[in-house]
């Protein structure tokens, strides 16, 4: 087992998510280059709140397992730390769970054993109105103050791992080999990892927040990615040799999905990237240094939380006819009073009806800047109620009004759309929202995570 | 290629920069890269004073005091726009859940260029 020397710690992460898959012979080139710890994330709001909301996961069980095998693999062959966060997606307890099933599973037919470690994230919500009332949590960017009603509506909140649970993981107990955690930063466990071997927090932040994406800081970006973090820098390089790190392409990487290019804001604290020296050590490996972690005070956490909001049922039609489209938007306002005033029993305010009118503006919105329609349009409807029984009954009412309406001009009275596919209707079940995105003070920072051990045979 | 020929024509981003790209930055932000292949380039747009505070707020119908970031930042060659999304993502009535097709607006921008 390769130890971290005094000098440099080296870390290797196979892809940016857990799930996704990647190329076994590249993991295999890292492991060559003996890292001391194999991280991966799994985490991510970017698919939608339907995870928190109704417990669902990014990926399949499959997906799952497939990866999982291939990096306890890893971690049996190197006997290193294999650190997974934000279990299923969301990182919710009930993932966590599953993928500790998962594990045992594949211990179970490969005659594995090992220690592990699971770190939870869900916030108890009576602590979380507590807070509120305390006066210690606030919104996190352009998001409303919290009310206590929202975090009973949420399915669950969770809120994010920083470090220092990681690193009590590993400390508290003899032996861990694996960790998975609940929702954490992603670059939590890679810069726990350096933390915890004294390397400089800022480097380890800002190495972690890289290599969280795994290989996507390469061109062509690519999955698996290799760190060494030394004294005063750090270095990086993509593990498929088709692919290169460049200065450019390892700065203009925090500007992904990042509110600001150069501060960025975690557990505990800021990493300032303003002062940082990007160079090229080799035609694939790029040198970074000077980076610099603010501590907060307090430290505060991340909380999230989703609530479902009701049922939807959308229905997809093509339209051709210019006369037609020429007037869609008053054809539909007419057709959605109708509506509404057949459904005269319904309360009005229990359900909506959203055009989506592609081929006009339905990519952009509200936020189109192009107002002539195209020659065809892709009409969907999107109706969410209080039970899937009420949207689809108003989504296919809407459907054959539209089918049938008239309108000034109207040569073609046999029929307004084409539609593609059965069912005409689509239920889509429940709707989800993200309904909590504040930051909590937190007193300690691994106070809110509990951590279980269990040797796994 | 930086300016250098003697006659300007209104070139659109699209033509200019190496990416523009929009994203979710969590569930309630959307934020807007434009990254440039070269210090000159960088340099050259921002000296035009087309891209503005003023000229996003009217492109993402955005009141300019609601953007979060707005800035030119040569440390990595790139403009960067951060706005609150019109929805919370995956909302109801949601359009686009990643947020990867908000971009096309900051591409037809047109800033004087030198002719090819």
């Amino acid at each position: 087992m390769a130890v971290a020397s005094n000098e440099e710690i080296r870390i290797l992460t196979p892809s940016g998510m857990l799930g996704y898959g990647f190329p076994i012979k590249h993991v295999k080139m890292g492991l060559a280059l003996k890292p001391h710890a194999i991280t991966i994330d799994s985490g991510s709001t970017d698919s939608g709140p339907q995870k928190l909301g109704l417990g669902e996961m990014t990926c399949s069980r499959a997906n799952y397992v497939k990866d999982m095998e291939v990096l306890l693999e890893a971690q049996q062959e190197a006997k290193i730390p294999l650190l997974i966060s934000s279990a299923g997606g969301d990182g919710s307890n009930l993932h966590v769970d599953v993928f500790r099933d998962i594990m045992v599973e594949i211990a179970k037919k490969r005659g594995w054993r090992f220690k592990l470690a699971k770190i939870y994230s869900d916030v108890d919500k009576a602590l979380i109105k507590k807070e509120l009332k305390a006066g210690r949590i606030e919104p996190l960017g352009p998001v409303p103050q919290l009310d206590p009603r929202e975090v009973d509506a949420a399915t669950v909140v969770v809120a994010q791992i920083g470090a220092e649970p990681f690193n009590k993981a590993l400390d508290e107990s003899e032996g861990v080999d694996v960790v998975i955690s609940g929702r954490a930063y992603d670059p939590s466990p890679t810069a726990a990892m350096a933390i915890r071997a004294g390397f400089d927090p800022a480097l380890a932040w800002h190495m972690g927040k890289i290599m969280e994406c795994g290989a996507l800081c390469a061109e062509p970006v690519g999955r698996s990615v290799m760190g060494w973090l030394r004294r005063d820098h750090f270095e990086i390089e993509p593990l498929n040799p088709a692919e290169r790190c460049t200065t450019a392409s390892v700065a203009a990487h925090t500007l992904y999905e990042k509110t600001h290019p150069f501060l960025l804001a975690g557990p505990g604290g800021t990493l300032d990237l303003s002062e940082c020296k990007y160079e090229q050590v080799s035609d694939r490996r790029v040198r970074v240094s000077g980076s610099k972690f603010i501590p907060a005070k307090p430290y505060t956490v991340k909380l999230e939380g989703a609530k479902t909001a009701g049922y939807r049922a959308i229905f997809i039609a093509g339209a051709r006819d210019p006369i037609f489209i020429r007037q869609i938007d008053e054809i539909l306002a007419r057709v959605v009073d109708i509506t509404r005033d057949y459904y005269k029993e319904i309360p009005p305010e229990t359900y909506r009806i959203i055009p989506h009118l592609y081929g006009k503006n339905g990519v952009m919105g509200e936020l189109e800047p192009v107002k002539a329609p195209a020659h065809e349009l892709c009409i969907i409807v999107e109706v969410a109620a209080a039970t899937q029984a009420i949207a689809t009954a108003i989504c296919g009412k809407i459907r054959t009004s539209l089918m049938h309406a008239p309108y000034p001009g109207r040569i073609a009275t046999a029929g307004n759309l084409a539609s593609p596919f059965t069912p005409l209707e689509i239920p889509l079940g429940q709707a989800c929202e993200f309904n909590v995105y504040h930051l909590m003070q937190v007193d300690s920072p691994t106070a809110l995570f509990p951590v279980q051990y269990e040797e796994i045979a | 290629m930086a300016p250098s020929s003697n006659q300007v024509v209104p070139t659109p981003l699209r033509e200019i920069a190496k990416v523009v790209r929009s994203k979710n930055a969590g569930p309630f932000e959307i934020t807007l890269d434009i990254i440039f292949k070269s210090r000159e380039d960088f340099d050259a747009v921002k000296k035009s004073g087309v891209i503005t505070k003023e000229l996003i707020s009217e492109l993402y119908n955005v009141p300019t005091q609601a953007i979060i970031t707005f800035g030119f930042f040569d440390l990595v060659n790139a403009v960067k726009i951060t706005l609150p999304r019109p929805r919370a993502q995956g909302a109801i009535g949601e359009t686009d859940m990643h947020a990867a097709q908000q971009h096309v607006p900051l591409q037809e921008i047109c800033v004087p260029w030198p002719a090819q």
